[in-house]
């Protein structure tokens, strides 16, 4: 249907239209008015991903100069599978409807192990492996160095593209990651580089976060993209822990070790090229006394987005003296370890900020922060330099090096915690240097300076005010919606007490009760009794689902499930318990029925949707905090108290609860799913939890289904799977939840409409 | 009652039924015992009547009871004071290998009539009526009935495969029988469903029962075992079982390296890029060395693998005979691998036809169906298991062009024509031989009039000559079925045959085939007629050289 939003044309590839999916494009279309950020949150199974991208392509059609380009960020390789099939839709709808074809060019971009053609490469199963071995065929010396030799193994996919590739542009159209590899193997260019190289002219990109928020990588595929672009960051949930994750860095005596190992291979390199090839490091000295000029003019003149780790002070000055010829360099390095060894030495904890390393470091061993500051950048050009091959190889002396610049660049953000050993191992000597970021702001900061428009989005981003404060922006939108419905196919039930009267809760003092686990698994099993199909269990961590299976195995417990449906249980090992999905999968599908145990914040949890039959009851057993005795944690939380405001409370509880909402609403995955949400926590039932789990949840979470005891919740439970499995049909959701196009045009509908966007 | 013909397998003296001395006989089908001086039996069992056979050690009596499937105990007390025990184990030994023999065809039996009592309520009523109460004997009840029903015995074959409850495990409730001890009580049904799930087990009875163990023994070290009760610790080398939970982890590890066929669900593809080592808030140097676990953690990872497992194993036995194959595959020592992987060549020709699975997958996953119209029936897709047999065959095999009969009369009027118009052109006339050559050819029996001579060919050919070539044909038939039957050559024995093969041909063309070729020579007989047969040799024989040559390139 064509749709009229404020005056934009709109073709949205279905006949009908959920309520909630216009009025998030309206939302949509103010914020991409306006030239500013939004926080959107819309439940999961309302059709986010279309209404983004059918608005989005509308608005890119419209305002071609002042949208140029949607970059489009999920999280996993399958939902950037999804999201550009459900782009290839859209595109058939509007050649369709059109008549004409558009010359949008859409592609998918992924990791070198999801794209390689090469048959031997692109059978190496660990995507460092991958990336390693790509990288001993392509990188520029090597090919230099097989013009001389040509017996050198190459990569004919690379050579070929390198030929030809660039010539002409990869004509419109759109491209998932498989076509990208039919297309490279048909006209033999290697899909990776094409990719790469096509991102700089394509209407619409999709792929992972980290090409964007890691400095690391972002730094060399995300430059050059332009500013007049819409970024989304779809399933935004978590997107504070991805930025931390990418800034922060472990030192373990381990990588202590290789970066020695790595050291020493420089040193020997050097001196050997230094009777070779002595040309070729003056030529490096020289390049670095002119510093690095070129990046500076290039981010002046706004070509580049600006990178955390290579800050702008860097870019104004040379290298400095001390560490610009290769050996002072390497000798800078030792000196550096040397001391991070020492350091290490220890047999207490030690917290520090990265100033008081800072005055450490150069009381000790003599290191300004200057030439540390320096460290990445000087490390890449040696590398470059002496040809070393293997980048791989060197991956530990390159974490010191970024480590090195970071802790001198940052003086704020970030906490220095050295751990002699283990919490759990005190007697067994593993000594760790974390130094964490503790603000997500630093990583996303130059995405939102450089790009026009950024959204963020998920089913749950409760409450919603709390993501501008940590990641520091001010969003022009800040909207969630709900999710209308023609039944309320969703139950939320707080199960507070056995039928024992005993309280049911995850709560530290209690957990290991023997009461506690006791109600917990006869909840399971009075489940397993009523419910059809997959139900699915989350933990609230691996220890302590650990502990319980063992505990009810011994009470018999799941000897007694075992009579109603076969039992998964989630493993730390992803191919094991990858096995157990799709074996549960398969017992859901032929009507033994399944129940999966899993756990929370785990990958199960994340990553993986439990659609109609596979998940028709989700238990939450407990609350899911996150491990509160980490220093880390604790760090950061001091810091979100000091510098947004945060108390720790409020940050524990929104990240628990958002945890909760993620687990229980991987059973909802459109309106006519339906599923039971089990809280088994009395705490759920405080107004502080309750209050913060998303909207669509929450409305739905009377006063008449908390607290209950597990009696209760069959009963109830009873009653709403008896109601939800008689037939739903399309004509019972027309006019309430599923709108024809003369029925949105109504006032009145459009009145309602208004209602359901809830701004914050 | 003894009937002569009956082979006596044992003959134990001084055995006392119900306080009565007499004597105990084993015969090949029955075990009989009869008192003192008598010369009749007044106990007489069938083998395939009796469930099972116990021999309470440890007790002053030596007896021996025999439950029988009717729910009947008797009891036979070995009362030879110096050679009882002897005595005993002699007769339990040899019940014990004649037992299983007929158990088989007693369970059958026994299914096959608890499965009419329970389809035909009429039937069961009169059971209770009957034999319940004792009017007349069950067999009496079943000696008619079964026969009538052996027709639809076969149809009800055919029914679906009953699955394995998932708690069977459960079901086995160990009591304690008041001394210290636990009693487990196991079924036929319950051994069954262990040897489907745990092919490893099935593994271990039938390496071990009865030749090193008896089966209760068997059950008792089972139950005993570290495998059944995966969290205690394993206690020794000694325990059998130690080697069937090292196969289970085996097979565990195989089924995982499989990998998983939905993308949406493999976990390991899910992260685009993972963060490098060392980077990352909570990369807190996973202990996953278990070194560092504790004894308890142990277990519970033990546990929790162990139900994993336990459920998969379950639902491939329960998926019938197809999952069966793929189970087998993972049980390391069952060896079919190779085979399945060969002869299941349709379904892999069937899936390149099909959409990938993850195109399937992902488009299942994107789509809103209430968001469609409701447009069009919907239609069943067609499956098919070779499609180019749908698309191509069966075609006639020659392609013809059917004429109307109006285009026949059309054309026979052209000709008609045509002739009437005739004007000979005298100039431009063939010269003689030619005509004549082009007049022989087209004549019967020319050369481009063959079709004609071969419906001849049975009255051509003396019948002697034809039963002759029948003969041939047969032998070369099977000769060559042989050798075809080598291909593809992967195995020494093979190699073998198919050099030995090869000179059969030879030596039976040489023996059998020239003879005949120049019998019908000198009876002036078309040769044609064993060109057929001349060809399949050749056929083979070109096989043969090629296989040889690449053989010898492989080896050089």
């Amino acid at each position: 249907m064509k749709l009229n939003i404020e005056g934009l044309l709109v073709y949205f590839p279905y006949d009908y239209i959920y309520p909630e999916q216009y009025s998030y494009m309206l939302e949509l279309k103010r914020t991409l008015d306006a030239k500013g950020h939004g926080v959107l949150e819309m439940p999961s199974g309302t059709g986010k991903t279309i209404s983004l991208l059918s608005l989005i392509v509308a608005y890119q059609r419209a305002y071609p100069l002042e949208v140029t380009k949607l970059i489009y960020c999920s999280r996993t390789v399958p939902e950037i599978e999804k999201v550009v099939e459900e782009l290839r839709k859209l595109m058939e709808y509007y050649s369709k409807e059109a008549g004409e074809k558009n010359n949008f060019l859409a592609l998918a971009l992924s990791s070198r192990k999801n794209l390689c053609v090469h048959p031997e490469v692109s059978s190496l199963r660990f995507g460092k492996e991958v990336d390693g071995k790509c990288h001993s065929l392509t990188a520029s010396y090597i090919r230099a160095q097989r013009h001389s030799n040509p017996s050198l193994p190459s990569c004919r996919f690379y050579e070929e593209f390198d030929a030809l590739g660039r010539q002409v542009p990869l004509p419109a159209g759109v491209y998932n990651l498989d076509d990208l590899k039919d297309f490279g193997r048909r006209k033999g260019w290697c899909p990776y580089y094409l990719a790469r190289y096509s991102i700089v002219h394509a209407n619409i990109i999709v792929y992972s976060y980290h090409y964007l928020l890691d400095p690391k990588i972002a730094d060399l595929v995300s430059k050059e993209l332009a500013k007049k672009s819409v970024v989304v960051f779809d399933e935004a949930h978590n997107i504070d822990n991805v930025c931390i994750d990418s800034m922060s860095v472990n030192i373990t005596r381990r990588t202590l070790d290789r970066s020695q190992a790595n050291v020493e291979t420089l040193q020997s390199t050097i001196l050997k090229i230094k009777e070779t090839d002595a040309a070729k490091l003056k030529e490096e000295y020289r390049r670095l006394v002119e510093g690095l000029k070129e990046a500076n003019v290039a981010r002046e003149t706004d070509i580049y987005m600006s990178n955390p780790v290579l800050p702008d002070e860097v870019l104004q000055e040379a290298v400095p003296g001390s560490i610009r010829t290769a050996e002072h360099f390497v000798g800078f390095m030792k000196r550096f370890l040397e001391y991070l060894k020492a350091r290490l030495r220890i047999h207490h904890v030690v917290q520090e900020s990265a100033p008081q390393f800072l005055k450490d470091i150069s009381e000790k061993v003599c290191i300004d922060r200057k030439p540390l500051r320096f460290c990445a950048e000087r490390l890449r050009s040696l590398l470059r330099t002496l040809e070393i091959a293997d980048i791989a190889d060197f991956s530990a002396i390159t974490l010191i090096s970024n480590f090195a610049t970071l802790v001198s660049t940052y003086s704020k953000g970030f906490t220095i915690i050295i751990e002699p050993f283990e919490d759990r191992t005190p007697t067994i000597a593993n000594p760790v240097l974390h130094f964490s970021c503790m603000d997500p702001s630093i990583a996303i900061k130059p995405v939102f300076e450089r790009f026009q428009s950024v959204i963020i989005t998920s089913g749950t981003l409760s409450p919603l005010d709390i993501y501008p404060r940590i990641l520091d922006f001010h969003p022009v939108t800040t909207a969630s919606f709900t999710m209308t419905l023609a039944r309320t196919c969703l139950c939320p039930l707080v199960v507070g007490r056995g039928n024992d009267q005993v309280a049911m809760t995850s709560k530290f003092e209690t957990r290991e009760d023997f009461a506690v686990i006791r109600n917990y698994g006869n909840l399971l099993l009075e489940m397993s009794a009523i419910v059809p199909d997959g139900i699915v269990a989350f933990f609230t961590s691996y220890i302590y689902m650990e502990n319980i299976v063992a505990s009810w195995y011994e009470q018999g417990i799941l000897e007694n499930v075992q009579r109603n449906k076969l039992i998964f249980i989630e493993t730390p090992d992803a191919a094991e318990t990858s096995m157990a999905l799709e074996k549960y999968q398969e017992a859901c599908e032929n009507g033994r029925g399944a129940i999966l145990l899993s756990v929370a914040r785990g990958k199960v949890s994340e990553g993986i949707d439990f659609v109609h039959h596979f998940g028709r009851a989700v238990i939450m057993f407990g609350v899911p905090y996150v491990y509160t005795q980490s220093r880390i944690l604790k760090a950061r939380l001091e810091y979100l108290r000091d510098q947004f405001q945060i108390r720790e409370n409020d940050f524990l509880t929104f990240d628990a609860m958002r945890h909760a909402a993620q687990c229980v609403g991987r059973a909802i995955r459109g309106k006519t799913d339906y599923g039971l949400m089990i809280f088994a926590d009395k705490r759920y039932a405080r107004a502080d939890k309750r209050g913060k789990l998303p909207r669509w949840i929450q409305e739905h979470l009377t006063d008449g289904s908390l607290n209950l005891t597990i009696d209760e919740t069959v009963q109830l439970s009873k009653h709403f799977l008896r109601q939800m499995a008689q037939p739903f049909k399309q004509e019972d959701q027309l006019g309430l939840s599923l709108l024809t196009l003369e029925q949105l045009q109504s006032e009145e509908m459009l009145q309602k409409i208004a209602q359901i966007a809830h701004q914050v | 009652m003894a009937a002569l013909s009956e082979e006596v397998l044992l003959v134990v003296k001084r055995v006392r039924q119900r306080k009565q001395d007499g004597t105990l006989y084993l015969m090949a089908e029955r075990i009989a015992w009869g008192p003192e001086g008598k010369d009749r039996f007044t106990v007489s069992h069938l083998y395939a009547d009796i469930r099972q056979k116990i021999s309470p050690d440890g007790k002053a009596k030596i007896q021996l009871q025999l439950v029988l499937h009717t729910g009947e105990s008797t009891n036979f007390h070995f009362s030879n004071e110096s050679t009882a025990l002897r005595d005993r184990d002699a007769a339990k030994d040899l019940l014990q290998q004649l037992l299983p023999k007929f158990k088989k065809r007693a369970n059958k039996e026994l299914e096959e009539k608890n499965r009419m009592l329970q389809e035909d309520p009429v039937l069961f009523q009169l059971y209770k009526d009957l034999v319940v109460s004792q009017v007349i004997s069950a067999e009496e009840f079943w000696a008619n009935r079964l026969s009538l029903n052996n027709v639809d015995h076969s149809a009800s074959n055919n029914k679906q495969e009953v699955g394995i409850s998932a708690a069977f495990l459960a079901d086995i409730r160990p009591q304690t029988d008041g001394c210290n001890g636990l009693r487990y009580n196991l079924t036929s049904d319950i051994i069954e469903s262990i040897f489907r799930t745990y092919p490893a087990v099935k593994q271990k009875y039938a390496e071990n029962v009865p030749h090193n163990l008896t089966e209760k023994e068997f059950w008792t070290r089972f139950f005993q075992s570290h495998y059944f009760h995966r969290d205690r610790i394993s206690t020794g080398l000694q325990d059998i079982f130690s080697e069937c939970a090292k196969q289970d982890e085996k097979g565990l590890r195989s089924m995982v390296v499989q990998g998983v066929k939905n993308p949406l669900v493999d976990l390991l593809s899910l992260e685009d890029k993972t963060l490098d080592e060392g980077y990352g808030s909570n990369s807190m140097a996973p202990s996953t060395s278990s070194a560092n676990k504790t004894v308890k953690e142990n277990s519970n990872s033990a546990i929790i693998k162990r139900f994993n497992h336990h459920s998969a194993m379950v639902l491939a036995a329960g998926a019938g005979k197809k999952a069966c194959l793929t189970m087998k595959c993972a049980g390391p020592n069952w060896g079919c691998a190779s085979e399945t992987s060969s002869t299941d060549g349709n379904s892999r020709d069937s899936d390149f036809f099909q959409p990938p699975v993850k195109k399937v997958k992902i488009q299942e996953a994107i789509e809103y169906e209430d968001l469609h119209m409701e447009n069009g029936k919907k239609t069943v897709a067609l499956n098919l298991k070779k499609s180019d047999r749908y698309s191509h065959g069966p075609v006639p095999l020659l392609p013809q062009q059917y004429t109307t009969s109006q285009d026949i009369i059309n054309s026979v009027n052209c000709i008609q024509q045509e002739i009437a118009n005739y004007k000979p052109c005298l100039t431009q006339v063939m010269s003689s031989s030619t005509a004549s050559s082009a007049i022989a050819a087209l004549s019967p029996g020319g050369l481009l009039m063959q079709a004609g001579s071969q419906q001849a060919i049975n009255q051509m050919v003396p019948s002697d000559v034809q039963g002759e070539l029948k003969h041939l044909y047969t032998a070369a038939g099977e000769l060559l079925r042989h050798f075809w039957s080598c291909f593809p050559v992967n195995t020494p024995f093979l190699e073998e045959k198919v050099v030995k093969m090869k000179s059969n041909l030879e030596r039976f063309q040489m023996t059998k085939l020239r003879p005949f070729q120049e019998k019908i020579q000198r009876q002036y007989l078309s040769t044609n007629l064993t060109g057929h047969l001349e060809d399949m040799f050749q056929m083979a024989y070109n096989k043969f050289h090629a296989w040889q040559t690449r053989q010898m390139l492989r080896k050089t």
